[in-house]
């Protein structure tokens, strides 16, 4: 088996392993008994679909997947901040 | 499969390996966010995903990046530095946030509230 076969065979390996992370975040948000548990639950998302992106952009060699991980970044970090403001004062902005 | 064949053996075990630990890494994370039974313990497992896990794995795509256009590519820098400072502050949020709803509703699983004036001064090890 050639290195290149190896890579690519790792990197499937790898993008499953972060869908497997995904379900769980996505099983903890659906179950999470309390709010905050849901709202820890979409930031692990995030970065867990950040990470597969990520993956993506190796398997393909092109850097156009780089915005999309940043993008993400940012949207992760804005949607988590303003749902913890929410469960603190119980409006976003004030 | 649309891996580049240009690239050396070496390489290409290093980016596999990297990735592999972040991918793993990450799925032990989320597994423990299933797994364990309390929020505060929650809160702990994830950032296995957002330190180390995206760690290796952009470490390997700059790797990779650079191997391939053989030439140093260090964009991924600005995710790391992103990352890094985002999630503390997410998550010291979100402690808050929780803290304060049990706090209100009088949940008996948390400690209570401390207050300044009651409890005594705590005294660094730098003050002496």
């Amino acid at each position: 088996m050639s290195a290149q076969a190896i890579l690519g065979w790792s990197l499937n390996i790898a993008e499953f392993c972060l869908v497997l992370a995904m379900a769980c975040a996505a099983l903890r948000m659906l179950r999470g008994p309390r709010a905050q548990d849901r709202v820890l639950a979409l930031d692990a998302f995030y970065v867990s679909g950040m990470i597969l992106v990520l993956t993506f952009g190796i398997e393909t060699g092109t850097t156009v997947y780089f915005e999309a991980v940043l993008v993400i970044a940012l949207l992760g970090f804005v949607g988590t901040s303003a749902l913890a403001k929410f469960l603190m004062r119980g409006e976003t902005i004030e | 499969m649309m891996v580049a064949t240009d690239l050396p053996d070496w390489a290409a075990i290093l980016t596999s390996v990297l990735v592999l630990m972040g991918a793993i890494l990450t799925l032990i994370g989320t597994v423990g966010l299933l797994r364990f039974k309390n929020f505060y313990a929650r809160v702990h497992a994830p950032t296995l995903g957002t330190t180390l896990g995206i760690g290796c794995v952009l470490l390997a795509s700059m790797f990779y990046f650079s191997i391939l256009q053989s030439r140093p590519v260090l964009h991924e820098v600005l995710i790391a530095i992103f990352v890094t400072i985002t999630t503390p502050i997410t998550l010291m949020f979100l402690v808050n946030a929780a803290l304060h709803r049990d706090w209100s509703e009088g949940d008996g699983h948390v400690p209570a509230k401390q207050t300044w004036k009651k409890s005594k001064p705590v005294k660094d090890d730098d003050e002496v």
